[in-house]
């Protein structure tokens, strides 16, 4: 008989993800089992690989940024939680949670959450900011070879041109948000869930 | 041309994915964000990492590729141990049914069917080779029929396996070449036991070696050396030569080169569409409820995938004979291939991917990556003439 061995999913956990990340207990455990099918290692967490080996994420100009962002400072491998905490940024923005004041926490899937999401996609080396030379390194990511040196770098300056504020000559988060605060973030950066 | 598109939703699909265009999304997203008028230089903005951020966490949660390669997902379960993938205990009278469905599953079918499976090959391997000893002819060429029939009928019983056939009057005719959908080694005994196919294939060590052999006194097949295989013009030669012999049997192919999960057909590879013969496509459509005929090779043996074939419930499956297909003036063999692949996927009700079935084990091209990469460059510095590339219309289907 075919052995599954991936280890269920306990109540006790699924409790606390939807705690966290807001998820309804079917779409947790829609997400574990997609979670197990690309566990090829079996072993309860998700390496930088497991990623690559889905192939429109390997053809996404941006995949290995995209990757980047399940996997906290210096680390090689992500579990369950870390999965979902970082799916959930995409969560849709729900009615009854719009008009919420700032409470203790803000929720993962906030406007304000998922622009840094983004943030990070610019911000290569973590130092909550972007530089000249960041946003070439991901302009370069997404345009491949059709653009040249001169245009990209020009474009670059441009962009640092109107968002930078404090003349630092790079982009901080706030700067980042200001320069987004029409952008509908909300429907952008959701992804809406069938059941 | 009305290029097929994986349309509607599969049944399992976790997330909503609409099916928009690199372009029109990100000038959607720009022009909620911006306050310049959008047909002016129309530049980088930073808004644009969300198109791509979204679509490479859509692909995380839910994507059209991975899951051909494992078992489908049931609605609801059938009583086997393997197609239940979140097991929990539901109530006694479930798992008293289950537990009398191993008994007889395991007590009482499986023994049978393996004395008749053992049976029905050491009759192939036997027969043949006497049919072998006779002089090319008519009689040779009857007899093979007859004995090979046999042997895979019998093979049939022995994984109980309950075919429903439709539209027999396409069935392939000599000097053609008939291709199907692939799920697993059982395609092969399904369809020869209908019908008389010359094989395709590399030439194993051990018992299938011995199989192969002997079959190939009886009647000609094409066993291709390991060396040989990589060698296309060999093969695309050996292949024509049988096919304008009118008097050899029809070539069986599955073009798909590996086994898919019988949700979806993917990419055909041109090798055989490159021949000059009618093609007689087939679909073959398995029935999950009661036994999961996927071979999923980087799980399961040959053996245990046989075993737990025949103790299974049974194996049900419908074939369908479509209408010979021809290649036609202007079409070159990656269209024809596309456009049998589509009447397949449209017979069997099975979703028709563009990608290629060899993503099971290797790494996708980067042209892909590069295509996407042309496609905003275009955004951000403008073209002159702003036609969609081939290129982009095959990225419309894959993301849309």
């Amino acid at each position: 008989m075919g052995s599954r061995a991936s280890t269920l999913l306990r109540e006790e956990e699924i409790e606390e993800i939807k705690k966290e990340t807001g998820f309804s207990h079917s779409q947790i455990t829609r997400l574990y089992s997609r979670f197990s099918s690309l566990d090829k290692g079996e072993n309860g967490t998700l390496s930088r690989e497991d990623f690559q080996r889905i192939p429109e994420l390997a053809i996404n100009p941006l995949g290995d940024r995209i990757i980047n962002a399940f996997f906290p400072e210096s680390e090689d491998q992500v579990n369950f939680r870390g999965f979902m905490r970082t799916l959930a940024h995409f969560r849709p923005i729900e009615d009854n949670e719009k008009n919420k004041d700032h409470t203790a926490s803000e929720p993962l899937n906030s406007r304000t959450n998922k622009l840094l999401f983004a943030f990070r996609l610019y911000d290569l080396d973590r130092d909550d900011k972007i530089s000249r030379d960041e946003l070439l390194q991901v302009l370069r990511m997404m345009v491949g070879v059709n653009i040249s040196d001169e245009q990209l770098g020009s474009i670059a300056d441009r962009t640092i041109q109107e968002a930078d504020q404090n003349g630092d000559s790079s982009i901080s988060f706030n700067e980042f948000i200001k320069v987004l605060e029409k952008v509908d973030v909300e429907q952008k950066m959701s992804i809406r869930f069938l059941h | 041309m009305s290029s097929p598109c994986p349309s509607g939703l599969s049944p399992s699909a976790i997330i909503a994915r609409e099916p928009t265009s690199l372009e029109q999304e990100i000038k959607e997203i720009r022009r909620s964000g911006s306050n310049r008028d959008l047909n002016s230089a129309s530049e980088f903005e930073m808004s644009d990492i969300f198109y791509f951020a979204r679509r490479g966490v859509e692909s995380i949660m839910d994507d059209e590729v991975t899951k051909r390669f494992s078992a489908e997902e049931l609605q609801s379960w059938n009583l086997l141990t393997r197609s239940n993938y979140n097991f929990h205990y539901i109530s006694l009278r479930l798992t008293v049914l289950w537990g009398l469905g191993l008994l007889i599953r395991y007590g009482f079918l499986l023994p049978l069917r393996v004395t008749l499976a053992f049976t029905g090959v050491g009759l192939l391997v036997f027969l043949t080779s006497i049919v072998g000893l006779l002089p090319n002819g008519r009689v040779k060429n009857y007899l093979s029929e007859k004995v090979h029939l046999m042997c895979y009928r019998i093979c049939v019983r022995a994984l109980t396996a309950i075919i429903t056939y439709h539209d027999s009057e396409n069935k392939p005719k000599n000097g053609g070449i008939c291709v199907a959908n692939h799920t697993s080694p059982i395609d092969v005994i399904i369809l020869a036991s209908d019908g008389c196919y010359a094989m395709v294939g590399q030439i194993h060590g051990g018992l299938m070696g011995v199989i192969q052999r002997s079959m190939v006194k009886a009647c000609p097949h094409i066993w291709f050396e390991r060396s040989e295989v990589k060698d296309r013009h060999l093969v695309a030669k050996r292949l024509s030569d049988h096919a304008e012999d009118k008097s050899k049997l029809p070539i069986l192919i599955f073009p798909e080169g590996t086994c898919i999960n019988n949700t979806s057909v993917m990419m055909f590879k041109k090798g055989s569409f490159e021949i000059e013969a009618k093609v007689y496509p087939v679909a073959i459509k398995y029935d999950p409820r009661f036994g999961d005929a996927f071979w999923n090779s980087s799980k399961y043996g040959m053996v245990s995938y046989l075993l737990r074939m025949m103790s299974s419930w049974a194996i049900v499956c419908s074939v369908w004979y479509l209408p010979p297909m021809f290649r036609e003036e202007g079409e070159d063999a990656v269209q024809f291939a596309n456009r049998v692949k589509a009447a397949i996927a449209r017979q069997g009700g099975l979703v028709d991917l563009l990608w290629d079935g060899g993503l099971k084990r290797g790494k996708v091209k980067d042209t892909f990556k590069e295509e996407q990469q042309k496609l905003y460059s275009k955004i951000l510095v403008g073209s002159p003439s702003w036609n969609v590339p081939m290129g982009g219309r095959t990225l419309f289907l894959l993301f849309g």
